[in-house]
């Protein structure tokens, strides 16, 4: 098992047992290993790699309830990002790409790159796109930090409510970055 | 939005999630539906008349298990491909060695008859609706599995899709079963076996469609 894989595995594991500061590291890293991962398989298009590092990291946190401890972290990302980027490469039907080898190897984090250049897509624009009861819960959870209740109080929703709200509009906005792309 | 900042917004509030998810949600699936294909049993079929007679006979459980199996292996099939980046493996085994036994059976049946009864044995009382109503068994456990798929991330959304048709598809035939007359290998091997086939085939072609995250 390769020292990065160990190390974010820990991390994400303890984040799934609700350790928002081991989580927020995992992805930090995470999106670091996927910027140079999707970088060199899209060397073509470096415009979309942003984009495409931001969806993937998203439908990861979407679907972090997917992965068992049972199975190597690398092959679980690896499967996710390949879903996202073959989504992509369809979506631009763009066949020299598709000569890439895909599946050659496991090596999301053999490689590390923490410089992020500009993403093209505005994900605070696509936030405004989100109905209200969505928007809201997101904005004061995640965005301001306030807890579920206090959200609550202010908005006038219920606690499950926000909850709810947070988990469809993330579910959302995964689905609307996915709709941008095609 | 910058992706540190998206980082930030996600690690911001509750990042606890369940465990084991995919296995406790198809499971759940599963059991809310299963009630659905037995109240379709009563209401449009109703049980064999001679039921407990038919337990003491060793082809009505060829009947119930063959399916059963099928949809065991389904199960857990389909509870692996809908996480990212785990193998089938062997599971696909559990699903076809059955069909294979029934139609070895089958053939032995076949063969063994005279030419004159091999029709019947094939064709029994029922053939023309047995694989649509199993069919329509299928369907409370094939929605109730999709449904629980949208919510996991299966990467092969064919696949998947097909999986929780055999899923479906043996727990709707086991559910006939109890209902239905026929006791030869022959019909067993070309008719429940359609039946099966049936919702997989339609779960492959709806999995892409609709399994898309």
């Amino acid at each position: 098992m390769s020292e990065a894989e160990a190390a974010l595995r820990s991390l994400f594991l303890r984040g799934l047992d609700g350790d928002a500061a081991a989580y927020r590291e995992f992805l930090q890293k995470l999106s670091a290993h996927l910027r140079a991962f999707l970088g060199k398989r899209l060397f073509g298009w470096p415009d979309e790699v942003e984009d495409l590092v931001q969806e993937c990291l998203l439908a990861m946190h979407n679907q972090r309830h997917t992965y068992q401890s049972d199975q190597p972290l690398t092959a679980w990302v690896h499967a996710i990002a390949r879903y996202k980027m073959i989504d992509l490469l369809r979506a631009k039907s763009a066949r020299e790409a598709l000569h890439d080898p895909l599946d050659d190897d496991l090596a999301v984090f053999a490689e590390s790159a923490t410089d992020a250049s500009d993403a093209r897509r505005d994900l605070g624009g696509l936030l405004q796109t989100l109905p209200e009861r969505q928007r809201l819960p997101i904005v004061h959870v995640k965005l301001e930090g306030l807890s579920v209740a206090e959200t609550a109080s202010l908005t006038g929703m219920s606690e499950s409510a926000v909850k709810v709200g947070i988990h469809r509009g993330l579910k959302a906005l995964a689905a609307k970055m996915g709709g941008k792309a095609s | 939005m910058k992706t540190d900042d998206l980082v930030v917004m996600l690690a911001t509030g509750p990042t606890a999630a369940p465990r084991r998810a995919a296995g406790r949600r198809l499971a759940f699936a599963l059991f809310a539906a299963l009630p659905l294909s037995f109240v379709i049993l009563f209401t449009e079929y109703g049980l064999r008349r001679d039921l407990v007679q038919a337990m003491f006979w060793p082809m009505f459980w060829v009947k119930v298990l063959f399916p059963l199996c099928i949809a065991a292996a389904a199960f857990v099939m389909v509870q692996r491909l809908a996480r990212p980046g785990v193998q089938v493996r062997r599971a696909w085994l559990g699903a076809v060695v059955p069909v294979l036994v029934v139609w070895v059976l089958a053939a032995m049946a076949w063969f063994n008859a005279p030419p004159q009864e091999r029709m019947p044995l094939l064709m029994g009382e029922s053939w023309r609706v047995c694989a649509l109503s199993i069919g329509l068994m299928a369907l409370p456990v094939f929605a109730a599995a999709l449904l629980a798929l949208k919510g996991l991330a299966p990467t092969r959304p064919a696949l998947a899709g097909a999986a929780a048709g055999g899923l479906a598809g043996g727990v709707g035939a086991a559910v006939y079963a109890l209902h239905c007359m026929e006791l030869t290998a022959p019909f067993l091997a070309v008719w429940y076996v359609s039946g099966i086939a049936l919702p997989v085939l339609v779960g492959a072609v709806l999995g892409p469609r609709l399994l898309r995250w």
